[in-house]
């Protein structure tokens, strides 16, 4: 087989650190862009906390004052978009990164490059938006972009939604296929699929959501940004363009971004209700299947956004069929949970506290659903708080529940020690506790009348009491935010280490070091079956004990040797041609056509330097 | 075992490639294919210029349009001789379009007082 | 009792499927690019009825000279395949002969778009003219940016190849690019057909 000889090429140097603060922006490495991922996006977190605050500061009283309306359209605006574009997609981003190569037993993902690329392109997405409040208003059409409001709202603000979802879509789109080969294509051998586990599923079928709707979103972004930038015609009624396009394009992207933001924070739970219970998960190719599922159905299911715009009596029933079936398979999830927990020997730490919260208030969530997809019930609670009440039981008590779910479970294996038991309880509870606060009187305002999307509200209608009752539980959160901070500072601190294994679990990436090694597995596992680390650490004896193997399973201790692996080198390239987006964007806005060439140039330039890099720098691709 | 450092893509393929070379078409081939392609678009052109024709135009052009599809898809990109997996990939964005936007244009072209066919 | 093995001992190029890591993402890209090019289409089904006092599609549309430069994409398509053939094969030459040629027939297709562009406008249609003409040069105007990306790549491979750095081996580069420019003559072909030659009545 024929040696590359590969040349040092152009003006820089390849990069070849692995360790020290620069090595961050030049690292392939799943592991250390998956942490960037989880900063970064916990950075948004705050933020839109910050702005949820606001909103909740505004509506605390009748009549508030603290907000213009102006100023109240942006906050809604982008407190929507970063939850969902910056917070939730980019959390789960971060543990499907980090744990994906780890669970399946390989030592990165496909590309790694590509995966950085994805990296530096949310980053600078997210850059972008938020540089709009200071270039004149941030978006404030609402996360939705409803046509013909959003092509004719005056100031920038939604030419930066328009075209910053576009970046970020691109680093969803490039992840999610980078995903897609990684679990196709990188198993350990003798993981068949029916053996990944369920986490690997959920992301798998969530990466298939991203590379089949986001292309969708990304057209009616583009026929926005052509209206609003170049005087297009799609959304303009004067000249016979339909709103009702918009609604549709952006639904059927819509809908199945709200599976990718539920189906890993699902995963997620998978795993952690099963270590937690001392028992297999329950039905394992039931839950499998059901998310499979509930990724197919929910291509079949938008409309339900639209049952107030007059699709007629034929759409409206076939989509509240549709939207009253994909209960089913949701169903089928939570019963294996409470089957997995069912006479299982539970422990209720953090994680599996924040895991059971996630159950408890997705249901919540879910069974206002259900009562939405009755189109006639729907008519009265669409555009209320009701369905505000709705969403965020399953993306907060859902998707966040999940996610620090996740980040408590899989901390000590990132970082080598653990979080805090009695600061994650108190995290727990106060988490808990303000989020019930905050958004279950949503559901009474809601029947009461109260309509979303609204800078303030008159006295005398009813409302004061439960709004002002939900912003102390906005506030409740926030302190457990707080909590959760000083747990991770103080734990740091304190150092308890983790070793390789604390919970006890039951999948691959708890039988190799903590902190992970670089390169993730001494040797490459083979496996005999599903659970197979708790396999080879138990073996079943007669009286239908598990008992224990030493060392069983355990996964490269022996760090004074090499074990000859060869990770893919350090590049520069996908952080250069991530900045060529932001620079083409900005000269878009602007109309400035040396703008968009530069970026342009940039972003071809960066692609053309990364294709001709070799994956493996000199020197480093054999013995 | 030594480990040497070929694009870990090109060995994955060295063995698939082999076999591909057996059912693998050659040029004679595709020109065949480019062929029956062309014969098929002049056929497009033409029946679009016969008065008369119109009632069966758009069932033909839709026909042809898909056979040109199909040709190209299974031979020049090569699926009908690789593995399904790829087949796969396609054939789920392929559908899962058609179906969701033959749905959403019902909406417009079949639904009540049919406000996509203003203007 | 045999013990099972707790270790594999694969080599650095294992994959799960033994299919190459690049082909499967390069066939979801383009599974993804379905619902890209589906999106836009059914825009312009909608809107191609809504010309308000602008020109109407067969009022504007030169049947023959979109028929030619279809003719010539769809050509483009064999000669690609055949550079495949060529480098598969080990023959450099034909290679760059049909890569260029590739481009060659690309750049023919592209300049025959903006051709219709050009006319278009004078003609009275432009983007900002109606819904249908938004829908008309955005579909094509997209389109022809895939296919200008994919002259870029294509010419890219033969100065590869000019460099003596594309070797049979790196066969697998050209079947990609090749499968990109495949994708995108087929949506031609729909686009061929349902923009241009399905009526309006």
């Amino acid at each position: 087989m024929a040696v590359a000889a590969y040349r040092q090429r152009g003006l820089f140097a390849r990069p070849s650190a692995t360790s020290g603060w620069k090595s961050w922006f030049t690292t392939v490495d799943h592991k250390k862009i998956g942490i960037m991922y989880g900063v970064t996006a916990f950075f948004f977190f705050i933020i839109g906390g910050l702005e949820a605050i606001a909103v909740r500061l505004q509506l605390a009283q009748p009549n508030g004052d603290v907000l213009s309306n102006d100023l109240y359209n942006q906050f809604f605006t982008m407190h929507g978009l970063t939850m969902i574009f910056m917070v939730v997609m980019p959390m789960g981003v971060a543990l499907m990164n980090y744990f994906i190569p780890l669970m399946i037993g390989a030592r990165d993902v496909a590309f790694p490059r590509l995966n950085a690329f994805s990296y530096w392109v949310f980053l600078l997405g997210g850059i972008f938006i938020y540089s709009s409040f200071f270039l004149g208003g941030a978006p404030d059409g609402g996360w939705f972009g409803y046509a013909p409001l959003s092509r004719t709202l005056p100031s920038h603000g939604m030419d930066f939604y328009a075209i910053g979802l576009q970046i970020l879509g691109i680093a969803s789109l490039a992840g999610a296929i980078n995903f897609v080969v990684t679990i196709i294509n990188m198993r350990a051998p003798g993981m068949t699929l029916l053996r990944m586990p369920v986490f690997i599923w959920m992301s798998l079928v969530t990466s298939f959501l991203l590379v089949f709707a986001m292309p969708v979103l990304s057209i009616a972004l583009f026929q926005l940004m052509f209206d609003r930038l170049f005087e297009a015609n799609f959304f303009n009624p004067a000249a016979g363009g339909d709103p009702l396009l918009w609604q549709h394009l952006f639904w059927v992207f819509g809908h199945p971004e709200v599976y990718i933001l539920i189906l890993p924070a699902m995963g997620i739970v998978s795993e952690i209700i099963p270590v937690f219970s001392r028992k297999p998960l329950f039905g394992y190719a039931a839950i499998v299947f059901a998310g499979a599922a509930i990724g197919f159905m929910g291509w079949g299911v938008w409309a339900h956004h639209m049952f107030a715009v007059g699709l007629g009596p034929i759409a409206n029933s076939a989509f509240a069929l549709s939207t009253m079936f994909i209960a089913v398979p949701t169903g089928v999830k939570i019963f294996n949970w409470l089957g997995t927990m069912w006479g299982g020997s539970l422990r209720f730490t953090t994680p599996m506290l924040f895991a059971i919260g996630f159950v408890s208030m997705f249901v919540i969530g879910g069974l206002s659903g259900v009562s939405h997809s009755i189109v006639p019930h729907d008519a009265q609670q669409t555009d209320t708080y009701y369905i505000v009440a709705h969403f965020h039981y399953v993306l907060f008590g859902g998707a966040l529940f999940g996610v620090m779910a996740g980040i408590y479970y899989w901390w000590p294996k990132i970082f080598g020690h653990m979080l805090s038991e009695g600061l994650g309880k108190l995290n727990f509870w106060l988490w808990f506790i303000g989020f019930n606060l905050t958004f279950a009187p949503m559901h009474i305002l809601g029947l009461q009348g109260m309509p979303r999307r609204i800078a303030s509200y008159p006295d005398g209608m009813g409302w004061n009491m439960w709004n002002f009752v939900e912003t102390i539980g906005a506030f409740v959160i926030a302190v457990s935010v707080l909590v959760f901070l000083a747990n991770v500072a103080i734990s740091r601190r304190k150092k308890v280490e983790a070793g390789d294994d604390p919970w006890d679990a039951r999948t691959l990436e708890w039988s190799i070091p903590s902190p992970t090694p670089e390169y993730n597995f001494a040797r490459v596992p083979m496996v005999h079956a599903r659970d197979d680390f708790w396999h080879k650490k138990y073996i079943d004896t007669p009286d239908g004990e598990p008992s224990r193997v030493f060392a069983g399973g355990a996964n490269g201790h022996d760090e004074h040797e090499d074990h000859g692996v060869h990770l893919p080198s350090p590049s520069y390239f996908p952080l250069a041609a991530a900045f060529g987006l932001p620079v083409l964007s900005y000269g878009t806005i602007y109309h400035s056509v040396v703008g968009m060439i530069a970026g342009a140039l940039i972003l071809v330039l960066g692609l053309f330097a990364w294709a001709l890099e070799p994956q493996f720098a000199e020197g480093e691709g054999g013995h | 075992m030594a480990q040497t450092p070929v694009h870990g893509d090109d060995m994955a393929t060295a063995p698939q490639a082999a076999e591909e070379l057996h059912h693998h078409p050659g040029p004679r081939q595709y020109v065949w294919v480019a062929i029956v392609l062309a014969i098929i678009t002049a056929a497009e052109v033409v029946i679009y210029y016969i008065p008369g024709l119109e009632s069966v135009l758009v069932p033909f052009l839709l026909a042809f349009s898909a056979v040109k599809f199909v040709l190209v898809v299974m031979w020049f990109m090569h699926l009908k001789f690789d593995s399904h997996l790829f087949r796969r990939l396609f054939v789920t964005g392929f559908i899962l379009a058609m179906i969701v936007f033959s749905i959403v244009l019902a909406t417009f072209f079949l639904g009540p007082e049919a406000p996509g066919l203003t203007g | 009792m045999a013990t099972k093995e707790a270790f594999a001992d694969v080599g650095h190029d294992y994959t799960s499927t033994g299919l190459n890591h690049t082909k499967v993402a390069m066939w979801s890209f383009l599974g993804s690019d379905c619902l890209f090019f589906g999106a836009m289409i059914s825009t312009y089904l909608l809107y191609r009825t809504r010309t308000l006092s602008g020109p109407t599609p067969h009022e504007i549309y030169d049947i023959p000279f979109t028929s030619v430069s279809s003719f010539v994409l769809l050509m483009s398509s064999l000669t690609m395949v055949l550079a495949l053939a060529a480098i598969q094969r080990g023959d450099h030459r034909g290679l760059r002969i049909w890569l260029f040629a590739t481009a060659f027939l690309g750049t023919t297709f592209i300049g025959g778009q903006i051709y219709e562009f050009t006319t278009f406008v004078e003609e009275g249609l432009k983007l900002s003219t109606s819904p249908f003409g938004s829908a008309f040069f955005m579909l094509t105007g997209l389109h022809g940016a895939h296919v200008t990306v994919g002259i870029l790549m294509l010419l890219s491979l033969a100065g590869l190849s000019f460099s003596g750095k594309l070797n049979q081996e790196d066969s697998l580069k050209v079947e990609m690019i090749g499968l990109y420019w495949h994708f995108v003559d087929i949506v031609w072909i729909i686009i061929f057909t349902v923009v241009y030659l399905i009526p309006t009545e």
